[in-house]
């Protein structure tokens, strides 16, 4: 690990004046990412201001429903809190899919979002990478590319954003709320991570000096017809190859509503109103789900080593819209595949 | 910025811009007082300052768990997190386990149960269980497999882990 200068934030407009003031600095919360790369050396900041302090880990119920997340509420705590298990139960179960125990103790909720790629070249220094050096290359195009993107990639990075918590927030559209220089916004979820285009440095639409202090979900909870189905190479404490969150409104046996999200396959959790359209209106059966599965994999590519993950995401979607169908979402302990 | 939060910056004693900070820590139940450089990890802190060498040191990278301690009487790897980022916590390591001479039973019964052979992991092993158990979240085999996932045995060990785990769980 490099050297680095160390301060602590005492509120967040300090946090966020002390970024400004470095434009080398980074924040650290629970650092099972950060510290992890540094000692890699793919990070190296000159500063790290922590900000693991600040008053941000409450998980409040706001005026007119929907639940309100401080960013600092360790990834545990959200997952086993009793209203996000009773309410959100999609959440609770994409977050105790990944990593493990000791690490969602330590994780936040805002670091889960900001979590870097696992692809293998980015944290190989002695590589290539687009992300990691700008105009430097990718070393995953042509090579070992198992646990890369098939959507949404660019010539210059298939990299696969590696959240479980990400895509259970995607589908059930919440709101990522940040403080900057210039204020507070509101992210949609969909919107905070990027494509990588030409720019593949950039994950997030997080702007320079912007700081993480919430995340909003809203009233519409999925409560019954919901799942989080994620597919790895062993069964637990892995990124996935597939993931994919699936959430259903179901009257009469009829699809109202339909959220489905994709974790493993992309640069930043998948989204598809156009899958989701095919749903709506339609009886809740296979062949239905198989339409869906088609319409988000109408322009997948693969790269050779993970060719496969075409046909995996497409047997994974038609296995999770199914399980969320009949009610019977996938146990996070209990591996099989009902 | 010269509040009571702000870290204590001391010059180092050569004349490089080295950052020295005070830390405060409860390390089985005792009151240690560190100076520290900021990169210094939890772990290294334990076992190159403080001599606590009970809790290992496998890859370095949240990957295996054998540097698992309590923080606050949650399993964290000591290995990621910074010693700096914890002042004022209460750390647990294998060695504060055992009360008056007398074993923590999941110590007793990891021994009871063979839940071991060359034992590097073991500590880590612990550590995981005593936060498991305490936590009362896995109750089932498979809830106990899958909160304990976080700790890798390369020797293979783990149906005698489980059944110790789930032994001492009774007896607690």
């Amino acid at each position: 690990m490099n050297s680095f200068q160390y301060s602590r934030a005492q509120d967040v407009a300090d946090a966020v004046r002390q970024s400004a003031a470095d434009g080398s600095a980074k924040f650290i919360a629970g650092g099972t990412n950060l510290v992890d790369l540094m000692k890699y050396e793919v990070e190296r900041p000159a500063r790290l201001i922590d900000i693991s302090h600040l008053p941000l880990r409450a998980i409040e119920e706001p005026p007119g429903g929907g639940l309100r997340v401080g960013a600092l509420v360790p990834n545990s705590d959200l997952a086993w809190h009793p209203q996000v298990k009773e309410r959100y139960p999609l959440l609770s179960s994409a977050i105790l899919a990944g990593a493990s125990t000791q690490l969602r103790n330590m994780a936040s909720t805002g670091g889960n979002l900001l979590q870097r790629t696992r692809c293998l070249y980015f944290y190989d220094v002695a590589t290539p990478c687009n992300k990691r050096k700008p105009g430097s290359g990718c070393a995953a195009v042509g090579g070992i590319n198992r646990i890369n993107a098939i959507l949404g990639t660019s010539d210059v990075c298939i990299a696969t954003h590696p959240s479980d918590m990400c895509v259970a927030l995607a589908a059930l559209d919440a709101t990522v709320h940040v403080v900057g220089p210039e204020g507070e916004r509101a992210i949609a979820m969909t919107d905070f991570h990027r494509l990588p285009g030409d720019t593949p440095e950039r994950d997030t639409n997080l702007g320079a000096n912007e700081i993480v202090t919430a995340i909003a979900l809203p009233a519409r909870s999925f409560r019954t017809h919901y799942t989080y189905l994620k597919i790895r190479d062993r069964l637990s404490y892995a990124f996935a190859l597939v993931a994919v969150a699936a959430a259903l409104e179901i009257e009469g046996g009829i699809i109202r509503e339909a959220r489905l999200a994709l974790g493993g396959v992309a640069h930043k959790p998948w989204r598809d109103p156009e899958a989701e359209a095919v749903l709506v209106g339609q009886s809740a059966e296979r062949n239905t789900f198989a339409k869906a599965a088609s319409v988000v994999l109408r322009d997948a590519k693969g790269f050779g080593h993970n060719d496969f993950k075409i046909d995996l995401a497409r047997r994974t979607i038609i296995r999770a819209l199914d399980q969320a169908a009949q009610g019977t979402p996938q146990s996070q302990s209990d591996k099989r595949i009902a | 910025m010269a509040d009571s939060n702000t870290p204590v910056a001391k010059a180092s004693p050569r004349s490089s811009p080295m950052q020295q900070i005070s830390v405060a820590l409860t390390v089985n139940g005792v009151r240690r007082e560190l100076e520290i450089a900021p990169w210094t990890t939890l772990l290294d802190a334990l076992r190159e300052r403080l001599g606590l060498t009970g809790t290992k040191k496998g890859c370095d990278h949240g990957q295996c768990g054998a540097c698992t301690v309590l923080l606050d009487g949650r399993p964290i790897n000591s290995c990621l997190a910074l010693a700096v980022m914890q002042d004022g916590s209460d750390v647990t390591t294998v060695e504060g386990l055992a009360r008056d001479g007398t074993l923590h039973p999941v110590q007793q019964a990891f021994i009871d149960h063979d839940a071991f052979q060359c034992g590097y992991c073991t500590p880590g092993q612990i550590c995981s269980a005593v936060g498991l158990i305490s936590d009362g979240r896995a109750r089932t085999r498979a809830e106990i497999r899958e909160a304990m996932s976080g700790n890798i045995c390369r020797c293979g060990a783990y149906p005698n882990i489980i059944a110790a785990i789930e032994e001492a769980m009774k007896a607690t």
